[in-house]
């Protein structure tokens, strides 16, 4: 078991099973075709995303670096969310970007029931240590344990 | 957050409730990328990247009509990225009746929307909104609230305006208060460079190939490239505007690149050259390998990778007038060479809805035509985003339109003989 500190980018509290994206998690590539087509499990779709495709990521915590991709990623996310098919949790190793924290917000904000805790900032080390399947739980203060 | 009195008082609900949501989504947007203060936004349009009515972002519409019915409207006129439909664009009937009934059905609500919220005009639909022919373009220094990452990193590389990569409906949001955050691109020091990128190769480089190398290795940090000036020159003449157009593309969808500074030409590097890279700089250099390795390494989706193609798509982002007269004349050469009156794959060249009526009305258009080429404003990520498209053998020049669907990329030379010659691949 370890216990990382982050940053809280969204508040929130959550235990779920960890899946892992060391590359860069494109939001419009991996949660375009699960959204438009019914799939409630929310499985990645990014063809360039070997660590995820295919992978469901609705009720997982999403480790990640980074969002990439389209401008389209805040408004996917956010719908996501809408639609009960987002991550039980974001948690970024890097500072986020622009587009996550615009999905993010967006849901926070606009969205009356949906509670999504994302916490940035947790460093390289917690990507090298968190493996698919391990259990993450988020604290309301950004402190995320691994086990 | 240090805000202004006006902007606190709309934080604190004295202009509505939703104006009130609109500036807590703004400030927080702002807090976590550590800004301090709202900027005003200077731009005389805004772009917005969200053009489709899918059914599904039903979630969208909600907020939007939530907006309008406050009167939340943009103090700015906007243009919008490109419509998912199009006629002219081959269907078959079952891909017909899903993109109109099911996939698209909300897209003249959503275009009703999009006017009562401050379209610019009923057809300004593109991703290239900086063309002349459209309208959008910036001066340089303005601070825009934009999205559609192609456009962004345009109007910030190329036309040396100040922006972020904005979200859809974070674009929005911006432009109805009519402040942003300061934070990321807006800011001097977030315009500089951690990387150096050596261009070494011994011709000139595809731009849609160089283009993702760069974003994939530098994700959403701002490069400085070295060595391009060699291949496009010094000068932001329509050549090189257009290079860039697809090149940055390129940059925004393999990575999150939101600016670039292209040494000895684009506005800021002219200006202050390397005192743009920051200190201790990563080093990225590409020769003719390295762009071999990257194009190698894309995975080919379709399920049988030796398929004859079915569609083939040029224009994402949206061509210009002059690539569409270039293109026609090498379409035209093409045929000739291999003894072919028509292309021999059907064949989509897409460009703004303002480009496309310039272009008709030149000679060319009809020359194009005689090709069978056909064109379109479409948005051809909209098209393929359905199961009926992923499943069909498409080609395309565009990277972007590779990463995000199942389309095959090939460099442009390689499409002029697909789609000229056909059978064999060189």
């Amino acid at each position: 078991m370890r216990e990382f500190k982050g940053r809280v980018v969204t508040p929130g509290t959550a235990k779920a099973e960890a899946v892992v994206t060391h590359g860069g998690f494109n939001t419009l590539a991996s949660l375009q075709k699960s959204l438009q087509f019914g799939d409630k499990t929310a499985k990645c779709n990014d063809q360039n995303n070997p660590d995820l495709y295919g992978k469901p990521l609705a009720g997982y915590a999403l480790c990640l670096p980074q969002t990439i991709g389209s401008t389209t990623g805040g408004m996917v996310l956010y719908c996501a969310c809408a639609m009960k098919r987002q991550p039980a949790c974001m948690l970024f190793a890097n500072p986020i970007d622009s587009l996550a924290a615009a999905g993010a917000i967006l849901a926070d904000v606009w969205l009356d029931d949906v509670t999504m805790p994302v916490v940035d900032s947790l460093g390289e080390e917690f990507l090298d240590y968190v493996k698919d399947g391990m259990m993450i739980t988020i604290g309301e203060d950004g402190k995320v344990t691994v086990e | 957050m240090k805000l202004t009195e006006e902007q606190q008082a709309i934080l604190d609900g004295e202009k509505g409730e939703t104006l009130a949501k609109v500036m807590k989504t703004l400030v927080m947007y702002g807090e976590a990328f550590g800004a301090e203060t709202m900027v005003p936004v200077t731009s005389k349009y805004n772009h917005l990247v969200t053009s489709f009515g899918l059914g599904v972002i039903a979630p969208v519409y909600d907020l939007m009509e939530q907006l309008i019915e406050a009167g939340a409207l943009s103090k700015q006129q906007f243009s919008a990225d490109p419509r998912p439909l199009d006629p002219n664009v081959p269907a078959n009937f079952l891909q017909k009746l899903i993109f109109n009934k099911f996939m698209y059905n909300k897209q003249d609500f959503y275009e009703g929307q999009l006017q009562k919220l401050g379209l610019m005009e009923k057809d300004a639909f593109t991703c290239t909104c900086y063309m002349d022919e459209v309208g959008n373009k910036p001066e340089k220094g303005e601070v825009l609230s934009w999205s559609e990452s192609s456009a962004v990193v345009y109007a910030n590389s190329v036309l040396g305006a100040r922006c972020n990569r904005n979200s859809g409906i974070m674009d929005l949001m911006g432009s109805i208060v009519g402040y942003v955050p300061y934070f990321g691109l807006l800011t001097d020091e977030g315009r500089k460079a951690s990387w150096i990128v050596k261009v070494e190769t011994k011709k000139k480089p595809e731009a849609q190939l160089l283009g993702s190398a760069i974003g994939m290795k530098v994700m959403e940090d701002v490069p400085y490239i070295e060595g391009l000036d060699r291949w496009i020159g010094t000068e932001l003449n329509e050549e090189a505007c257009t290079y860039l157009k697809d090149f940055g593309a390129a940059t925004a969808s393999n990575g999150a690149v939101g600016l670039y500074h292209v040494d000895n030409l684009t506005p800021e590097a002219k200006e202050c050259g390397k005192a743009l890279v920051k200190e201790n700089a990563n080093v990225y250099v590409i020769d003719d390998e390295e762009l071999k390795r990257v194009k190698q390494n894309y995975p080919i989706v379709w399920k049988q990778p030796n398929a004859k193609p079915k569609l083939c798509f040029v224009g994402c982002p949206h061509m210009s007038l002059q690539q569409l007269k270039d293109w026609t004349d090498k379409v035209e050469t093409g045929l000739q060479k291999y003894g072919n009156k028509k292309v021999v794959i059907p064949t989509v060249f897409t460009a703004a809805p303002g480009v496309l009526k310039e272009f008709e009305q030149t000679d060319y258009a009809r020359r194009l035509k005689a090709t069978g080429v056909i064109t379109s404003y479409i948005c051809p990520l909209m098209y393929m985003n359905n199961p009926l498209c992923a499943k069909m053998p498409v080609v395309t020049s565009s990277n972007k339109l590779r990463t995000y669907t199942t389309a095959r990329y090939f460099t442009d030379d390689e499409i002029l003989l697909l789609i000229t010659r056909g059978g064999r691949r060189s």
